[in-house]
């Protein structure tokens, strides 16, 4: 498999590049906005200013006369620490201030103030104008009153709120980074959890997905249980497939058997006796192995919906035991039963099947004139089969893999067998949360097979 | 070009204010070849104490030394006189020099270390802050009620015209940067300037240039009573007499506290020096304890009693009085209200 990347970690990479471009994008308004509201403020101050100012313009004994409002003035030291600057004229000459401060042109009218950006003595500077008209004498004076600022303190609040809001800036980000994480950890907590579903389930565990799923993973399940549908039919077809072969296989075998039987009685030459019980052996074993290949098709089948009721293996073995005893006496081989009651909850067909096999294989590795023991116990929260026989034992290799399919041990020379009758006990135990335990016969002599099951 | 707006805002300054040469001056000789020139409206004798420190940690540095009143060192400052440092009073018409561009940004610990009212942009550092006080002669207020407020002398002037007629001293605004200063923060924080005035103008009073000699006429009896001297001064006068001729009043309707004030001019060649006195003088301002110096520091223990505005707002505000048009108007009033004729 090859990664492209974590969606995870995209997701918080995209959602933290968003929450950035956010972040310097209020940094950059509320830095705009604050130089803004401060050059407001101050141009508010101003137009105050000039205003008290022109309100004390008069006319006395034919001159202009006013005066300075001690307010008009203190009202600026409000923006900040700025230096002030006015002037007042009347027509073409300077009453009082200073007379080379800029007057904005473009005057308003009487009565409307005028803003203007300028630089006086080295330093920008705000001037405010409002021009009024007064009756000096006889003729009407036009008189500007002008105020004038530099801008330090404008500056000086919009770059402390500028700070501020960078500050905050900053702490949104790496609040909005926290939170992108916690974002793409939980939308992506669905897919997390269907993993987890799927591969918690067991090797033939094929049913399909039912869970609640997000409309985004719903596809992805659909396709998923299709998926397992598709697998679970074909799987049943070839089990299907291989039980119908058996069967079809086993039936002309027991003819075949049947006509051999008869041919022995009837012929009287010792090798043909002889050839004769050979291919009786050899039918048998085939009908063995077709036996078994049905055994196993049953188990996969009956283990994905496996019927419980309750079992004695006292009496399953016992039963087992008298089906076997036949095939036993024909090699002297003697079978000994030692049963308890011991109750536990299954198939019983399976669970004969199990015993069966491993019973089978017992008397077909055991030399003759020999005893394969069987004994049923209840052991805690176990109930056992133990099957010892006097057999050559496992031999080398791992005892385990001989549960595998069509696998055999490596000391079976010479004797016929599929492979198949270990595999079939455990996948039945396996059904039914037990286990099957391989190990070597007393005094280190023979085999023990034990099949182990939860007591009900 | 650049001082024709000088030229107009003086004009009547310089016509009611004659020119006044140097009143005083001392070089302090210095090891080194620096020379710190430094021009003060504090006399000598007071500010002497100052120089001798600052020379004790800087021997390198020679001291030239000139007193001047406050208009004559605004004046020089506005001429582009050179100094390295401008001592004054007179805070509105150093505010107006820093307004004005005629000052010099001067930033260190010790300035950061002010408060914001006692500087202004770095160019103007506040060093003492010293309240306007009434100077009573115990000796010719015998028997009399000591007055609190303004309204309290107003009438002890109205009910013994003939104790105080001609024996009432104040400062003559038309000379005295201090005094114009104190008489126009007067004027904006109470009514009771204006009506003191008339009662003080009917009396025939004395006007003073200077806060010293106004101490002195109380104290040698020739005033019964001296009004809006200068609080360091007349401590200190009070403390070495101690005669218990003079007593020392608070108005406690209203007080006025100046801050002494220093500015480096533009023209300034010893920044560095200037720099480091004013560094001296601002730690002495922010000083816990009084000590041994004879002008008060800024925080002062009592400053809690004095009732008003703190001490009076270092701003534009200042430049208010400082119009031309609003000085001539506001020395016309004062004139009729000081210079009645007797009935």
């Amino acid at each position: 498999m090859t990664g492209t990347g974590s969606i995870g970690r995209r997701l918080t990479l995209l959602l933290a590049g968003v929450a950035a471009l956010l972040s310097v994008l209020s940094w950059g308004m509320v830095t705009m906005l604050a130089r803004q509201a401060a050059e407001r403020t101050q141009d508010n101050v101003l137009a105050a200013s000039v205003t008290a100012i022109a309100e004390t313009l008069r006319s006395e004994q034919g001159e202009v006369r006013l005066e300075l409002p001690y307010s008009a003035f203190s009202m600026l030291g409000a923006i900040g620490e700025d230096r002030v600057f006015y002037t007042v004229t009347a027509g073409d000459r300077t009453l009082t201030g200073y007379a080379d401060l800029p007057v904005p042109d473009g005057r308003g009218g009487p009565g409307r103030i005028v803003f203007a950006t300028g630089t006086y003595r080295g330093e920008a500077i705000r001037i405010a104008s409002v021009t009024r008209v007064v009756l000096a004498g006889t003729s009407p004076v036009p008189v500007t009153v002008t105020v004038a600022q530099t801008r330090d303190g404008v500056g000086t609040i919009a770059a402390d709120l500028s700070q501020l809001a960078a500050i905050l800036a900053v702490a949104f980000f790496v609040v909005a980074v926290g939170l992108s994480a916690i974002a793409a950890r939980t939308s992506l907590r669905p897919l997390k959890e269907l993993t987890a579903a799927v591969s918690r389930r067991g090797p033939s565990d094929l049913r399909p997905l039912r869970r609640a799923a997000p409309s985004e993973l719903a596809p992805l399940m659909g396709a998923l249980n299709r998926l397992m549908d598709r697998l679970n039919l074909s799987l049943r077809r070839s089990e299907d497939f291989i039980a119908e072969a058996a069967h079809r296989v086993r039936t002309p075998l027991a003819t075949v058997r049947t006509q051999a039987e008869i041919a022995l009685r009837s012929v009287t030459d010792d090798a043909d006796k002889q050839r004769l019980r050979q291919m009786i052996r050899a039918v048998d074993e085939s009908s063995r192995s077709a036996g078994q290949l049905l055994d196993h098709a049953t188990v996969a089948f009956r283990a994905d919906d496996l019927p419980r009721a309750p079992v004695d293996l006292a009496d399953l073995a016992a039963r087992t035991v008298a089906a076997l005893e036949p095939t036993a006496a024909m090699k002297e081989i003697r079978l000994q039963l030692d049963a308890v009651p011991a109750q536990v909850s299954g198939d019983p067909v399976l669970l004969d099947s199990a015993l069966r096999n491993v019973l089978d294989n017992a008397i077909k590795y055991s030399p003759e004139d020999t005893v394969v023991h069987l004994q049923v116990m209840s052991i805690a929260h176990e109930a056992r089969i133990a099957v010892t026989d006097q057999g050559p034992g496992l031999g080398e290799g791992p005892a385990r893999a001989l549960t595998e399919r069509f696998r055999r041990g490596s000391n079976t020379e010479g004797i016929v067998g599929s492979g198949l009758g270990l595999t079939i006990a455990e996948e039945v135990l396996r059904a039914h949360g037990g286990r099957l335990d391989l190990g070597a016969g007393e005094r280190g002599k023979g085999t023990c097979v034990t099949l182990v099951l939860p007591s009900s | 070009m650049r001082h024709a707006c000088l030229a107009i805002l003086l004009s009547l300054w310089a016509a009611a204010a004659p020119a006044q040469e140097i009143e005083a001056h001392r070089y302090y000789p210095g090891t080194g070849e620096r020379v710190l020139r430094v021009l003060s409206t504090t006399d000598l004798e007071v500010f002497e104490p100052y120089l001798l420190a600052f020379q004790a940690a800087r021997p390198e540095i020679s001291i030239d030394y000139s007193v001047a009143s406050s208009a004559e060192l605004h004046r020089a400052i506005r001429d582009g006189a050179v100094y390295d440092l401008a001592l004054s009073s007179a805070m509105d018409l150093q505010f107006q020099l820093a307004n004005d561009g005629l000052a010099r940004r001067y930033r260190s610990d010790a300035t950061a270390a002010l408060p914001d009212w006692a500087r202004w942009r770095d160019l103007i550092f506040a060093f003492t802050a010293e309240p306007a006080v009434v100077v009573l002669s115990t000796e010719r207020l015998e028997g009399l009620p000591l007055p609190r407020t303004r309204q309290d002398l107003i009438s002890l002037l109205r009910d013994h015209p003939d104790r105080f007629r001609g024996a009432i001293g104040t400062y003559d605004v038309r000379d005295s940067g201090l005094g114009y200063l104190y008489a126009t923060q007067e004027d904006r924080a109470t009514d009771a300037y204006w009506r003191l005035t008339e009662v003080m103008g009917r009396l025939d009073p004395q006007l003073y240039c200077c806060s010293g000699q106004m101490i002195d006429d109380v104290s040698a009896g020739r005033l019964a009573l001296a009004y809006n001297v200068l609080g360091s001064y007349a401590t200190d006068r009070l403390a070495r007499e101690s005669g218990g001729r003079l007593q020392i009043l608070r108005m406690q309707d209203f007080g006025n506290v100046m801050l002494r004030t220093a500015i480096i001019p533009a023209t300034a060649e010893e920044v560095e020096a200037a720099g480091a006195l004013i560094d001296m003088l601002t730690r002495l301002g922010l000083r816990d304890e009084p000590g041994d110096w004879p002008l008060p520091p800024l925080g002062q223990p009592d400053a809690g009693t004095t009732t008003g505005f703190g001490p009076i707002r270092l701003g534009p505000a200042l430049m208010v009085y400082l119009d031309p048009l609003n000085r001539r108007a506001f020395l016309t009033e004062w004139e009729n209200a000081m210079e009645q004729r007797q009935p």
